[in-house]
């Protein structure tokens, strides 16, 4: 093999910095999962905590969709329970505390979804804006 | 590795086999839960071709248009911006600008002096769904010419469209202008046109249009298709008037003048 010692050496580095987020993380802490103020009223969300956790964007989309565009406004759940398909009346009725919910998880993922640029979070209604 | 036509071909199938057996069922399962449902509400007022009829002879003080005016902008959060960025759901003008083909310089003085009251006319051949690029606007089955603003780009397409200037763009962020936040109902964002919905939610739990509840019987808004509703009862009874007829469009919005 022709200049095999600047290959392997490449290669080395090429692998090294490939891996370095490994390296930089290494000894670090591990990531938790932000301590999220929980609605006191409620005991269960309208799907497994787990489910809603993993899929709650999927959800709202297929919710927005046919609620807009289908007209059909009522969901039922896998348990049978019906509810109103409204990010504002369904959702936030229970999450009341979107700053200690919903931005705490989102900060913590470096997500910006811009569902409140336009629907009106609780709290902006207490502060009469 | 002896790569030959018959061992690609193998290759091939057994992935296909394994994509459609394994993958797409694993990942549909991950999306939806098993045996949700979608259903219409319970209480929605359904229709085949909803219109309304605005009976100009009920709407002569200026309170008889606010107070459908600011019905409609409490429900939908709309913002009171002055001037040339003003956001119009339902709002006045005068019979020159609403009737333009049907005025003329020696109209009766009654006419010259009030005020119409002007909304979306949810035509039964909308030009601002045609010349949309995302349907954003769209039209329902019942006829309503909906607006989903999470799809709109606002490129305003549809602004040049509407002959009537139903639509309206958010040059700025709306939420500082509306008065008293509605949390029943979103607000838009900047860079989104928006207009009236006929108030689509509100017959989707039963109630009918915000404007028509509080317009004391001035307007009346039902099931064109169906001929024993009130609506048509009206317009048997009465000469009504359309805006810009002429150019095909086909408004839903009848004036008794």
């Amino acid at each position: 093999m022709y200049d095999s010692g600047k290959i392997l050496t490449g290669l080395v580095i090429f692998l090294f910095l490939i891996t370095f987020p490994f390296w930089y993380n290494l000894g670090q802490a591990s990531y938790e999962p932000p301590d999220l103020v929980l609605p006191e009223d409620s005991q269960q969300c309208i799907e497994p905590t787990q489910w809603m956790r993993t899929n709650h964007m999927e959800l709202l989309n297929t919710w927005r969709d046919m609620s807009v565009r289908e007209g059909l406004t009522t969901f039922v759940s896998t348990s049978g329970e019906s509810m109103e398909i409204s990010l504002q009346k369904t959702c936030m009725d229970c999450h009341t505390d979107k700053v200690n919910f919903c931005d705490e998880c989102h900060n913590k993922a470096a997500v910006s979804p811009y569902c409140w640029d336009c629907h009106i979070a609780p709290e902006e209604v207490a502060n009469g804006q | 590795m002896d790569n030959n036509r018959r061992t690609f071909l193998k290759i091939a199938g057994f992935s296909v086999a394994l994509g459609l057996g394994g993958g797409i069922p694993l990942s549909l399962q991950a999306y939806t839960p098993a045996d949700v449902e979608y259903v219409p509400t319970n209480a929605q007022i359904t229709g085949k071709r909803w219109g309304m009829v605005i009976d100009t002879r009920k709407f002569t003080k200026p309170e008889d248009f606010q107070r459908v005016i600011e019905a409609c902008h409490q429900t939908h959060n709309v913002p009171d911006i002055q001037g040339n960025e003003e956001i119009k759901w339902i709002w006045t003008d005068h019979f020159e600008q609403v009737f333009p083909s049907s005025s003329n310089p020696y109209l009766a003085e009654r006419y010259e002096q009030q005020d119409f009251l002007l909304l979306c006319n949810h035509c039964n051949t909308p030009p601002c769904v045609r010349v949309c690029p995302t349907k954003a606007t769209f039209q329902r089955p019942d006829g309503i010419v909906m607006m989903d603003f999470h799809r709109c780009i606002g490129c305003r397409y549809c602004m040049a469209g509407c002959p009537y200037g139903s639509r309206s763009f958010n040059f700025s962020d709306p939420k500082p202008y509306v008065q008293n936040l509605n949390p029943d109902f979103p607000a838009r964002m900047r860079g989104v046109v928006e207009k009236c919905t006929f108030c689509a939610a509100r017959l989707e739990q039963g109630q009918m249009p915000a404007c028509v509840e509080a317009s004391n019987g001035g307007l009346i808004f039902g099931d064109l298709s169906d001929p024993d509703s009130e609506i048509r009862e009206v317009l048997r009874e009465n000469f009504t008037i359309r805006r810009k007829v002429e150019l095909g469009t086909n408004p839903c919005v009848f004036y008794i003048v």
